[in-house]
């Protein structure tokens, strides 16, 4: 009997190259589990029946473009759309060996905190099922945590992986922008979208990575890696400098008992020899947050123009050229998408473009500025991932302001361009706390040492409760 | 009042390449419908653009050619707007920081050369190709359906914008003939208006002559040979000068020029300004070429068309020098003249016969040439004709045809010229009355009667003689 509640997987990898377990056996385990609880958590739009590779399945967002599959990005515009060709991470996986499982469920576009825009409806906190599992990427990271998956790739453009992971309680990475290849994934905000792995620990998140990573001649923003990517081990922090940014102190958004997890890990990294000291990110905290609301919707404006209903999709006919592209857009998109588009192309129009997106784009160059400072003498900046734990579903459906806030603590050091880890750090209401480990620009290494290290520590354990 | 023309110039020229502007697909004409395509160039979820860098090369080597500043640090940037022809919702452009920027022709002139500065050169992918099924007009208002074709979507297209420096149509056209030389001599287009590999629109105002002045402009579209853009903007000269001087305003407006009829037709007004929401694309990074590079394109761009006009103009006249030089003929011409025939009579046998015949000058050998325009006048013109038509044949020479004589006997051509005289009696006293112009057509009579065998000056001489006795 194969406990996918607790399987990580590199257990899993192991498992298969002793040939204790067959691919298809854990495949065909995977997708019992998924049967079983998958019904109350709606992580998965569609699964896979087959295995096709030689290793593990993997789950992968519904953005990510899969040649056969159905790739809907969340959003009836893309409704019965099935690509001619494969994202490159989707390549890289199957390339590795990895069977796709399924995609999982996302916001419509990657556009949320929560997974209530997705057109096809929530998904659920495995921890309780009345809340939401966060968002964008909650079907992935839902389907990791209540044991639907080994593992899985979200995108994340604001937190969209950081964040769910947080309210999870499993670890997600946020590569470093440009090292993970964009193409194939339905794009929200070229600038901002980065696709990562969700694991259940580090170093499966570290394994997953090293299978993804690297230049990709077919997206011109991807470099290749300073470095090869190296499994974590051992548990010390000796001589490991930590910053807390000083803003944090001082905001209201946290609540209380993610701040006493936070306060908690820190104490343990302190054990284990960190030195844990303060950074000052001012223009992060104060502009980060309406600079990334105009950069990402300016984008995302321009990156929904393809979907007119003249080539994939549905259509919904028109008298003329422009009532058919109006209709289709109007039953295709759901609310956020067309909040974002209108919010975007307001930033772009003529007379508005230098004082909204360009001012925003001038701001990110500070923030990025002041993030390269504030590392300075430090090996990764520390936060909460998310001010709050996992939230009830409905809770914040209704006002976009108090969703966007949920991505306080993750965007800044995604307009830097930073890698960002979260890992579990204990239980506040009996739900999951993630920890925010934001490093430098290809600092990678550093950040699976760390977050191995201190997830040793913290020892926490990723079934929730209620499936134990 | 006299007025002035003030003209600028917006070409398109479709490059070459091999392969698309943002993807491996396959350039150019001929396929099967939709075949020439692929994720990138049909705008799929995910897809990304990847720069093709011979467009980028030949675009820099372009702007060199124009004498343009090659900038450091050029952006394609996203120019945002709905049309079925255009799959991903924007074309990718470069739009405020070009390739190429501040560049000029030089037109040779009577007098001097005039400059026509290039306000920017920049590198843009283009759209796909439409086609408006039912309606009246072929445009997509009123048309019962659109079919679209994206072979042709995303092929690297140049557009050229010059300053409003051109004074009257035929300067327009003047430019465009050495711009399209210079284009073809790059080996970057082959710059065929007829296959929309060249495209112009012409912005077109007038102003008192003396006034620096820049009044509204209006654009034509639509122009597809040269001699139709200078008939399209003589046309709106025309009307904006009719409009001035009845009291009126031109008004900001784009029309189509109809070369059927010789007619503008104003494109119906759209209801709101154009905002294409320009911004960087995100999906790409600045171009941003060595110095190396530039300098290498740089040892590749061959002299001007306006340089070389200039260079064998004092052989010839201006007008000979642009003709042989925008049609690609001076090479030929300046081998035939080394080999030691006479320059006029030269440029005369290529720019006339050996284009007639349709011969290629780049494959003539200038030699053989020489031989044949020092011997036009003595051998019969059927033989002439013949030699210069197959010129270009392997292994051609011009021997056999040198050693046949023409007609010159005048005891032989006499009774013919007589006899065409008087089959000409009204001719014959037009000529004696002053029309001296028909002493050709008497010669031609001859020649025709003469199957092209007789020597054309003693032709000449002959009518002349018995006309004027």
């Amino acid at each position: 009997m194969i406990d996918t509640l607790r399987l990580t997987a590199e257990d899993a990898i192991s498992l298969v190259e002793r040939r204790e377990v067959s691919t298809a056996e854990l495949h065909a385990a995977y997708l019992g589990a998924i049967a079983e609880r998958d019904g109350e958590l709606h992580c998965f739009l569609r699964t896979c029946d087959e295995p096709h590779g030689s290793s593990i399945p993997i789950a992968l967002k519904d953005v990510i473009s899969t040649k056969g599959i159905e790739t809907t990005a969340g959003s009836r515009i893309l409704e019965g759309y099935t690509p001619v060709f494969d994202s490159t991470v989707a390549a890289r996986v199957k390339a590795a060996g990895l069977s796709v499982l399924g995609k999982t469920n996302t916001d419509e576009f990657a556009m949320g905190s929560s997974t209530e825009n997705s057109a096809w409806g929530p998904s659920c906190n495995p921890w309780d099922p009345s809340r939401v599992p966060g968002g964008s990427g909650g079907g992935t990271a839902a389907a990791v945590s209540a044991g639907l998956a080994p593992w899985g790739l979200g995108s994340d453009t604001g937190g969209s992986i950081k964040q769910p992971s947080a309210l999870c309680g499993n670890v997600g990475l946020r590569p470093t922008y440009g090292t993970v290849s964009r193409y194939g994934v339905v794009a929200f905000a070229s600038s901002l979208d980065q696709i990562g792995p969700v694991a259940k620990t580090v170093r499966d998140v570290a394994l997953l990575y090293s299978i993804i990573a690297g230049r990709d001649p077919q997206d011109s923003t991807t470099a290749e890696l300073p470095e090869v990517v190296a499994l974590p081990e051992g548990d010390s922090l000796a001589g490991v400098k930590l910053a807390v940014p000083k803003q944090v102190a001082d905001l209201d958004a946290i609540e209380p008992g993610v701040r006493a997890a936070f306060e908690a890990a820190l104490d343990q990294a302190r054990e284990l020899g960190a030195k844990v000291g303060e950074c000052d990110l001012p223009l992060s905290y104060r502009y980060g947050m309406p600079c990334y609301y105009l950069v990402a919707p300016a984008e995302a404006s321009s990156n929904l123009a393809r979907y007119d209903g003249v080539r994939y999709g549905p259509r919904v006919a028109g008298a003329t050229f422009g009532e058919m592209v109006d209709h289709t857009r109007d039953a295709g998109f759901g609310p956020e998408p067309k909040r974002r588009i209108m919010l975007g192309t307001y930033a772009l129009s003529a007379g508005y473009y230098d004082a909204f997106y360009g001012q925003a784009q001038r701001v990110r160059t500070l923030l990025i500025r002041e993030h390269r400072e504030a590392l300075d003498g430090f090996d990764a900046i520390v936060t909460p991932t998310s001010p709050t734990v996992a939230f009830p579903i409905g809770d914040k459906a209704a006002d976009p302001l108090a969703m966007y806030a949920c991505d306080l603590l993750t965007i800044p050091s995604c307009l830097a361009g930073l890698p960002g880890l979260s890992i579990p750090c204990g239980l506040s209401e009996g739900l999951p706390v993630g920890l925010q480990l934001v490093g430098r620009q290809f600092g990678e290494n550093g950040l699976f040492r760390l977050g191995h290290a201190l997830e040793g520590a913290i020892g926490f354990d990723t079934v929730p409760e209620r499936l134990r | 009042m006299s007025w002035e023309p003030v003209i600028g110039l917006e070409i398109h020229v479709q490059l070459k390449t091999r392969t698309k502007m943002f993807c491996r697909c396959a350039a150019g004409f001929g396929a099967g419908e939709n075949t020439q395509t692929c994720p990138v160039c049909l705008g799929f979820p995910g897809a990304l653009p990847v720069m093709n860098r011979r467009a980028i090369e030949w675009t820099i080597k372009l702007g060199l050619a124009l004498d343009c500043e090659i900038t450091e640090h050029a952006v394609f940037a996203r120019k945002n707007y709905f049309y079925p022809d255009l799959p991903k919702g924007y074309q990718i452009s470069q739009y405020d920081l070009p390739s190429c920027v501040n560049g000029k022709v030089l037109l040779p002139t009577a007098e001097r050369d005039r400059v026509i500065g290039i306000v920017r050169a920049h590198l843009e992918e283009d759209a796909a190709k439409t086609v408006h099924v039912g309606g009246r007009t072929g445009r997509i208002g009123g048309a019962d359906a659109s079919l679209v074709d994206y072979n042709r979507g995303g092929t690297p297209l140049v557009e050229i914008v010059t300053a409003p420096d051109i004074r009257s149509a035929d300067e327009a056209k003047r430019f465009l003939q050495l711009l399209r030389q210079t284009v073809v001599e790059l080996g970057i287009s082959d710059a065929e208006m007829e296959k929309g590999t060249l495209r112009v629109d012409a912005n077109v105002s007038v102003r008192p002559e003396g006034s620096d002045e820049l009044r509204t402009r209006t654009e034509i579209k639509n122009m597809n040979s040269f001699n139709f853009i200078a008939r399209g903007i003589e046309a709106e000269v025309e009307r904006q000068i009719g409009v001035w001087e009845s009291g009126g305003a031109v008004e900001q407006q784009t029309y189509d020029f109809d070369a059927a009829t010789g007619t503008l037709t104003a494109r119906r007004s759209k209801e709101e300004a154009d905002d294409y929401r320009y911004f960087p694309e995100p999906d790409l990074v600045p171009v941003e070429p060595s110095r190396d590079l530039i300098d290498a394109l740089r040892s590749e761009v061959p002299e001007s068309p306006a340089a070389r006009i200039r260079r064998i103009e004092p052989a010839l006249d201006l007008e000979r020098a642009t003709v042989l030089v925008t049609g690609g003929l001076d090479v030929l011409w300046d081998g035939t003249v080394a080999a030691g025939a006479d320059g006029v009579a030269a440029a005369n046998v290529i720019a006339n016969t050996l284009v007639g015949a349709g011969v290629d000058p780049g494959t003539a050998p200038a030699a053989e040439l020489a031989k044949l325009v020092d011997a036009r006048e003595r051998i019969p013109r059927a033989a002439f004709d013949e030699a210069i038509s197959k010129l270009a044949e392997p292994g051609f020479s011009a021997d056999p045809y040198l050693v046949q004589n023409a007609l010159s006997d005048t005891d032989e051509l006499g009774p013919i010229v007589d006899r065409i005289l008087e089959a000409n009696p009204d001719q014959v006293e037009a000529y004696r009355g002053g029309k001296e112009g028909l002493l050709g057509f008497f010669v031609g009579q001859v020649m025709k009667e003469t199957q092209g065998t007789a020597d054309a000056r003693v032709v000449n001489d002959l009518v002349r003689e018995k006309l004027n006795a």
